[in-house]
Parts: C-alpha cells; sequence; structure tokens
C-alpha cells in the first residue's frame, strides 16, 4: 500500500571519468548501471542527488552537469568529511550508489526574458554551471548573462579555461574576485560583492541566483535589491545537513522548510528573516 | 468518546484481563504498563494479567516517582516515559543494505520491517495526539515512509482516560486530553468497579462485541465524563492556547535563550522522550567481511552536536542555538508544517529533563518579557 518512492535503496552507479579540480575538489562523472533508470533519470539545474560510498554512507552533491546531456551525471566535490574523502579515492569503473534527483531547482522556466545574474562564492559554483549550460542552450531566450564567482584563495578558482570561454561569448560577462590573489591572478582582488557594482544588466529586467556562503549571499542580496532587483527575482540556494532528503530525517529544518524537500532553492523573501539569525 | 453513550459497555474489573486474553488470541503481540526502574513503561504482558494496579506516577520538574494509588486503580499513573513512539516509528531500523561482490559490483536491496501484528494498552489522549503528528510526518501524502507504515498499520491501540493527571501534565491547555476523542480502536474511562468503553473503529468494535459487555449505564457515562473534566482542571500547567509561532519567531536573540542555555546540559532526554519528535539520523554498518553493509536509522536529537553539521562547521554550534532551535520547531515552525502546535502536553519533557527544565516557563520568559516592554 505505501510504497517507498526514492527514500532509497540507491540505484547502482559507475564512475566513468574524474577530474582532479584543485587539490581538494574533484569532479565525478557518473553513469547509472540500469538501463531504465538511466533512461528515465532528469534532472533541473539546482536540484542535487544523494551520492553513496559503500560502507561509508551518503552525501548530498548538487548536480554541475549538463540536463540535456542524458547517460552522464556529474558532481563536482570537494573533499572534506569521511564520504568526500572517500569519493576522492575513487576511479574509472568504480561503483557508488546514487538517488535523486531531489528538491527544487532554479526557477529557470518562469525567467525566460531575463538577464540572468549569478552570484557565487567557493564551490557555489558547481549548482550554478548547470544554469550556464541552460542558458547557454538556450540563449536567445534570456538576456545578459553575468557569472559573479568569488574564492577565498586565487588558487581555490576551478574552472579557469571555462571562465574565460564564457567571458568571450557575446552578451556575457564574467566577473571574478579572489579574497587573496596571487601574483599570475588576473581578476580582482577583493569580495564578490564588491564586483556587483561592476556587473551590467538591467535590474527590472533580470532574475539573480546566489549560491555560497550565507554572509556572502546576505551582502550580495542587499547589494542587488539596491538597485532595484525585484525581491521576487532573487533566489538562492541553500545548505544544511541532509541524511534523508526526502523532507523525513529533520536535519535539514529551516524554520518550516525542509531544505531538502522545499530547496534547496529558495526565493529570497521565503529565507530572508532567518537568515540573519546566526545558528538557524 | 462520549458522544454516542448508547454504543458505550461496562468492562468490568475483572474482565480487563479478558480484554487483553482477546487481543492475544486474535494474534496480537500485546504491550501494556509495568514497572521497570521504577517508571512506567509499556512491555509485553506474557499474560492476561499482568497489568499491574494500584500505581500513580508523581511528576515534577526533572522528578518522576511511583507512588501508591490509594484507589488501587490500574491506569492512575498519568505517563511513563515511552508510549507508541517507539512501536512505529522504531528507534533503529534498517532501511536498505548492498551488497559488494569481490569484482566491486554494488546490488542495493530494501530491508522491510517483519512486524507482528501489536496491541498496545494503556496509550493516554497525548499519545493518540502525538501520533497523529507522527501519521501526518511519516504518511505525507505520495510519500510514505514505507517502514513506519508497516509497524503503524499493524498496530491496535486501546487507550485510557486520564483521571489523575501528574503535575506536569498540560493536554487540557493543548486541546489533546485528558480524555480521548479519536484515534483509538478501543478506549476505556476507569471507575472505581470497571471501565467504560467505547469502540473507535470497526477492529475494535469487533473485540469489544466479543466480550458481550452491558451497556454503561448513564451514570457509569457521566461519572467517567465527569471524572475527565475534574482531571482537566486539576492541570496546572499549561501552555497559551494560541498559535505561538509569531511570537517566539520575533524573539530569536531574546536574551532568554542564553540564560536557559546555562541550564540545559544538551541530552536529549526531552527529544528522546517527546512524542512528536522525529528527526533520525541515517548511518552506516558494513560488515566484518567487507561484503555488505547496512544501511540504518536511528532516533536523532537536535540538541546533539552532529545535527547542526555541515562540511566543515556547525550550524548550531551551541546549546543556544539548539535550544531555540528545539523549542521555536515544536511550538512555532510546526505550524508551518503541520498545521497545529508540535506538543500534545504530556509534560515528559518536564519530567524527564535532567535539569527540571520547564517548557511553559521558558515560554511564559520568552513571550511576557516582550509583552511588558
Amino acid at each position: 500500500m505505501h510504497k517507498p518512492i526514492d527514500a532509497g535503496p540507491p540505484h547502482a552507479a559507475t564512475v566513468v571519468a574524474c577530474t582532479q579540480e584543485s587539490p581538494t575538489i574533484f569532479t565525478l562523472q557518473l553513469r547509472l548501471d540500469d538501463e531504465a533508470v538511466r533512461q528515465a533519470y532528469r534532472f533541473a539545474p539546482g536540484q542535487f542527488n544523494m551520492l553513496y560510498l559503500y560502507g561509508v554512507g551518503e552525501v548530498p552533491i548538487s548536480v554541475m552537469s549538463d540536463p540535456e546531456e542524458r547517460g552522464m551525471i556529474g558532481h563536482t566535490v570537494r573533499a572534506l568529511g569521511r564520504v568526500t574523502h572517500g569519493l576522492a579515492a575513487l576511479g574509472p569503473g568504480d561503483k557508488v550508489g546514487l538517488r535523486g534527483p531531489f528538491g527544487r531547482g532554479w526557477p529557470l522556466q518562469e525567467m525566460g526574458g531575463c538577464d540572468v545574474v549569478l552570484v557565487t562564492g567557493g564551490l557555489g559554483c558547481a549548482p550554478a554551471v548547470s544554469v550556464i549550460h541552460y542558458v547557454l542552450r538556450r540563449r536567445e531566450r534570456f538576456g545578459k548573462l553575468v557569472i559573479i564567482q568569488g574564492v577565498k584563495h586565487a588558487e581555490d578558482l576551478i574552472w579557469r579555461e571555462q571562465y574565460d570561454g564564457w567571458a568571450r561569448l557575446p552578451n556575457t560577462q564574467v566577473l571574478v574576485a579572489a579574497d587573496q590573489g596571487s601574483t599570475s591572478w588576473p581578476w580582482h582582488v577583493g569580495h564578490v560583492t564588491d564586483l556587483l557594482d561592476l556587473a551590467q544588466f538591467n535590474p527590472a529586467r533580470a532574475v539573480a541566483m546566489m549560491c555560497g556562503p550565507e554572509g556572502m549571499m546576505r551582502a550580495a542580496a542587499v547589494s542587488l535589491l539596491t538597485r532595484a532587483l525585484p525581491e521576487t527575482h532573487l533566489f538562492l540556494s541553500m545548505e544544511r545537513n541532509m541524511h534523508c532528503a526526502v523532507g523525513r530525517c529533520g536535519h535539514c529544518q529551516f524554520g518550516g522548510a525542509f531544505v531538502c524537500r522545499d530547496g534547496p532553492v529558495f526565493g529570497w523573501s521565503e529565507v530572508r528573516d532567518l537568515l540573519a539569525h546566526r545558528g538557524y | 468518546m462520549f458522544s454516542r453513550p448508547e454504543d458505550a459497555g461496562f468492562l468490568p474489573v475483572a474482565q480487563l484481563a479478558s480484554l487483553v486474553a482477546k487481543l492475544i488470541a486474535l494474534g496480537y503481540r500485546c504491550l501494556g504498563p509495568g514497572v521497570e526502574q521504577g517508571a512506567i513503561v509499556m512491555r509485553e504482558l506474557d499474560t492476561p494479567d499482568a497489568i499491574p494496579r494500584g500505581l500513580q506516577a508523581e511528576q515534577a520538574p526533572g522528578r518522576y516517582r511511583l507512588t501508591r494509588d490509594p484507589h488501587n486503580r490500574y491506569f492512575a499513573w498519568a505517563n511513563g516515559p515511552q508510549a507508541i513512539k517507539p512501536l512505529a516509528f522504531a528507534p533503529t531500523e534498517s532501511l536498505w543494505r548492498v551488497e559488494r561482490d569481490t569484482a566491486g559490483a554494488l546490488r542495493f536491496c530494501a530491508v522491510l520491517p517483519e512486524t507482528p501484528l501489536q496491541a498496545i494498552i494503556g496509550v493516554r489522549a497525548c499519545d493518540l495526539a502525538a501520533l497523529a503528528l507522527q501519521d501526518a510526518h511519516f504518511l505525507r501524502e505520495g510519500r510514505a515512509d514505507a517502514h513506519y507504515a508497516e509497524r503503524r498499520e499493524r498496530l491496535f491501540l486501546v487507550a485510557v482516560q486520564c483521571a489523575e493527571p501528574a503535575a506536569t501534565c498540560l493536554c487540557a491547555s493543548t486541546g489533546d486530553g485528558p480524555t480521548p476523542t479519536t484515534g483509538y480502536d478501543i478506549a476505556l474511562a476507569e471507575l472505581a468497579d470497571g471501565f467504560v468503553a467505547v469502540a473507535g473503529s470497526a477492529k475494535g468494535a469487533a473485540v469489544l462485541n466479543d466480550l458481550n459487555l452491558s451497556p454503561a449505564t448513564l451514570q457509569q457515562i457521566e461519572t467517567a465524563q465527569k471524572q475527565g473534566e475534574d482531571a482537566a482542571a486539576a492541570q496546572t500547567r499549561s501552555l497559551p492556547s494560541r498559535n505561538l509561532r509569531d511570537a517566539l519567531m520575533s524573539r530569536l536573540e531574546h536574551p532568554r535563550w542564553d540564560e536557559v542555555a546555562t541550564r540545559c546540559l544538551a541530552c536529549g532526554n526531552c527529544v528522546a522522550v517527546c512524542p512528536t519528535c522525529f528527526c533520525h539520523a541515517e548511518t552506516d554498518e558494513p560488515a566484518l567481511d567487507g561484503q555488505s553493509s547496512e544501511h540504518a536509522r536511528i532516533w536523532d536529537s537536535c540538541f546533539g552536536e552532529a545535527h547542526g553539521h555541515l562540511h566543515g562547521f556547525n550550524v548550531r554550534p551551541d546549546i543556544r542555538s539548539r535550544y531555540r532551535q528545539w523549542l521555536t520547531h515544536k511550538l512555532a515552525t510546526w505550524h508551518d508544517q503541520f498545521g497545529r502546535s508540535g506538543c500534545v502536553g504530556c509534560g515528559r519533557c518536564i519530567a524527564w529533563c535532567p535539569a527540571g527544565i520547564d517548557l511553559t516557563e521558558e515560554v511564559a520568559a520568552l513571550t511576557d518579557q516582550c509583552s511588558a516592554s
């Protein structure tokens, strides 16, 4: 009568490729083993999967690949805990478990005709990359594309070539900042929010999407709203502890919301008040 | 339970054992009150007459003592630390397992519990209200939890009216007791010489029917009704009956959170005994032979260090933020999730808190301060 839907067990998946992006960040390209499961799998930019490492556990990781690219599911991960350190050691042919996708992604379908402003910090760039792919595939449906990325240290920046490549595209602006630069750092040294003043977009017809540290997102939101971006056009992706991914285990609660189910993408007005309180 | 007095039967004291015997005969594993380590716990009734008699539970902040009931009743103890919750939402259980062959291939399979039919005798109105909230969480439409559903479907609930509330009880103020109104298969109200018994489901009606009870007299029903009203009036603790959501959420930086954090030990006892708390952690238990691993869940507490853990930092690093998370979830944001407060007034979190923290006092301090300012 009551069937489990997607709370588990995961599906088996194979590591097809792994790329070391920085000393601690790596990208896993996964392929679901079961043909029918693979055919049925679809995700929206901003959604995440639970990746399972045998005998250790699961972690929520956003999908960074192109949603149109069927069959291959990309995850960019920082090796920080027991599961992610284990995932970092995997190579092509190794097996993992995968269930998903979960949550609410970016509201891209409703935002046709808008300039798209992406403000990301650190590994927050990963959930935004699938947005970039999405917009570039439908270039005529959107206005300007502004990509703003900030990192702590210059060496933390991953996907340098992609940022260079996107910067050369028409109607696209790329702004990158590092709190601490280096001798070969060609971009801004300072906070990512410094760059918002340089961003060229029409605030009245733009949608902004943010993903990164909450302090950064709060500061960016203030700046964007000051430029008269409508509050209803401001979105952010939240991060909380997640075990079940289906709104059941309770760890990711943020006020009345279950981040895994009601988010991770929220409209600014949904989270604005609670974001001001440390410890929520 | 008194809405249809014509359907109420009377179960003489001597026949309580036959109710238990009947349920056992129907194949139920019967659980009922027993005494363990000085407290009432729900344990298997090996024999129909195993229910202890003449006990009361004297409770106060940080205190629980069994005392003699001068009227020698079966159900004069208000509650014990647990009732229904562990029977539907298991404290720990395997969700799925994975097998790994020598080539490293993984084979995942779901693990469903083997659950017996279980009857629990002596649950309270607060426990039933809490179960309804657990149902709302775990049996959410379109995404029901298979493990919970499996257990829940096999439960038979015999509720009893509370005639002897503890000093920690506050169900009258939350609107959840002390007389059961819904959610039971059978409800009993204990009188001096027996029980007014009513059915709340077809299953319950069939069991009562087989016991061939004589109808309850109007006087018996009135006595039972009155003792429920008296029990409500006797409660000394309460929460404001209004929705506390806005009052609490507008006081997230109130100094009382710092003050309560100096007393709270973050032990999680309140969460463990709360019949509505649903948080659980998922963990993996690999077999020593390296060929399989179980993925299990275990009750978790928002007072624990790991609950707010996020890569590299803790969202709720201090007791202040953890107590605030617990109380505001229970009494404020629960309204957003389930349309009502998450407190059913059982008072367990007050009695079982080793520091004697009383949520009604905390709420009063948090909200009074503000109305004064």
